[in-house]
């Protein structure tokens, strides 16, 4: 039942929150708005330099490393928050925010609308988008669920605890 | 990727990792400390046992120079967060069944977690995701791995989520009333804290995730202020919508709840 819970059909609202300024409209906008790191390429560190254990690796792009043994994500912690591919009216858009010490630090669209010109429309123009999909089964793929504190005897009825248990 | 939980602080902590480490000596090794650093925290600071540090510290059996260090620093924890939050966080606003001194609950929990998310960085080119009763702290660690997809509950079906946040690097912490009912106690009237639903914050550790979760729930509508004045990212549901927020320059569009 757990399991059956997980699987049926859920609604998904999808955060997707847009940056930029009103500023120019040249098409200067699209670059500054991706140079920025990427999901992903965030902590490049630790791969092949690090093998002795506890040797954490100094967190990713804007530096003040942190590079602490033992210690987690101090001061320098580097976050990336995507919202979901969201169909707007110019095209499909997703976009990653990078927040380092709770401040965003970066802003990427990685997903670009097909076409010319709005594209640098929507680079340069500030709009949240909330966007409602249906997933079908099992398309739901979230890996860990954050809700309001759960009690030991809530937890089984959960959408952690079907995760948990499907342990995929 | 392998997944793995046990109780502790009267709810479930979940682990997932994934990547080399994902099982093997190495993993059972960092998740066995993991559970204990947990099973201490617990030990020390549960106000349900009438002989831990914190309820022999609240009867002042115990100076706070002779107990553990990591009492200052809960105690620390929590007086920043008063003073940020004007006195919505509060954490003499809960007492102790056992003596009724200050219950640091609202502060151990992230903390605790947060700390023993610490051990994990010992398994190398390993991600990890490390939740305890609806709050984690994510980590990616391998060149060009996915974000953590991380699923954030519906305040009114459990088995649904709202929302979806990546979070390749930080912690996220909601604050609400579905699985507790009113449990959140404004310090300043001493009334469970009624004005929003849910809250949910995007934040560099879990310590400030809770805190601020917690504190924001309180503060109701004006949280949301409160967190956005602070450059977090997250999602708000209030009686009417679904909002998520982030720093100024973000224009708001909701839906209805």
């Amino acid at each position: 039942m757990r399991r059956i819970v997980l699987w049926f059909a859920s609604t998904v609202t999808a955060v997707v929150l847009l940056f930029g300024y009103h500023t120019s409209t040249s098409g200067s906008e699209v670059s500054s708005a991706a140079a920025p790191p990427i999901v992903g390429s965030v902590d490049t560190s630790s791969d092949s330099s690090s093998t002795t254990s506890g040797s954490s690796s100094s967190s990713g792009s804007g530096g003040s490393s942190s590079g602490s043994t033992g210690s987690s994500s101090g001061g320098g912690a580097t976050s990336t928050v995507s919202g979901e591919a969201a169909d707007t009216r110019y095209g499909p858009v997703q976009v990653t925010l990078t927040v380092q010490d709770g401040a965003i630090v970066a802003v990427e669209v990685p997903e670009y609308p097909a076409g010319d010109g709005r594209d640098i429309e929507i680079s340069s123009y500030a709009l949240p988008i909330l966007v409602q999909e249906t997933l079908d089964a099992q398309s739901a793929s979230i890996d860990m669920v954050s809700g309001a504190t759960y009690t030991s005897a809530g937890y089984q009825q959960s959408l952690q605890s079907a995760l948990d248990q499907a342990g995929v | 990727m392998r997944r793995h939980s046990f109780e502790v602080m009267g709810t479930v902590v979940s682990l997932a990792l994934r990547g080399r480490h994902e099982e093997g000596a190495a993993a059972d090794v960092a998740w066995a400390a993991v559970q204990d650093r947990l099973r201490w925290a617990d030990a020390t600071f549960s106000t349900y046992r009438p002989d831990s540090v914190v309820n022999r510290w609240g009867r002042g059996e115990l100076a706070a120079r002779e107990a553990p260090r990591e009492l200052v620093e809960v105690l620390g924890l929590a007086e920043e967060a008063r003073t940020a939050s004007g006195g919505a966080f509060d954490i003499r606003a809960v007492r102790s069944p056992y003596g009724g001194g200050p219950d640091p609950s609202g502060v151990v929990k992230g903390w605790a977690v947060q700390r023993a998310a610490a051990v994990l960085e010992g398994l190398a080119d390993t991600d990890y995701c490390l939740a305890a009763g609806g709050d984690l702290v994510c980590r990616t660690r391998r060149a060009g791995a996915a974000p953590w997809r991380i699923g954030i509950e519906d305040p009114d079906d459990p088995s649904r989520t709202i929302g979806v946040l990546q979070i390749a690097n930080g912690a996220v912490a909601t604050s609400g009333t579905a699985h507790r009912g009113a449990h959140v106690v404004d310090p300043r009237t001493g009334r469970p804290a009624t004005g929003l639903r849910q809250v949910t914050v995007v934040a560099p550790t879990l310590i400030e995730a809770d805190i601020e979760a917690t504190a924001a729930f309180v503060l109701g509508g004006g949280g949301i202020e409160w967190l956005r004045a602070r450059g977090r990212t997250g999602l708000a549901v209030t009686s009417t919508e679904v909002l998520p927020f982030g720093p100024p320059e973000v224009a708001r569009l909701g839906r209805p709840a």
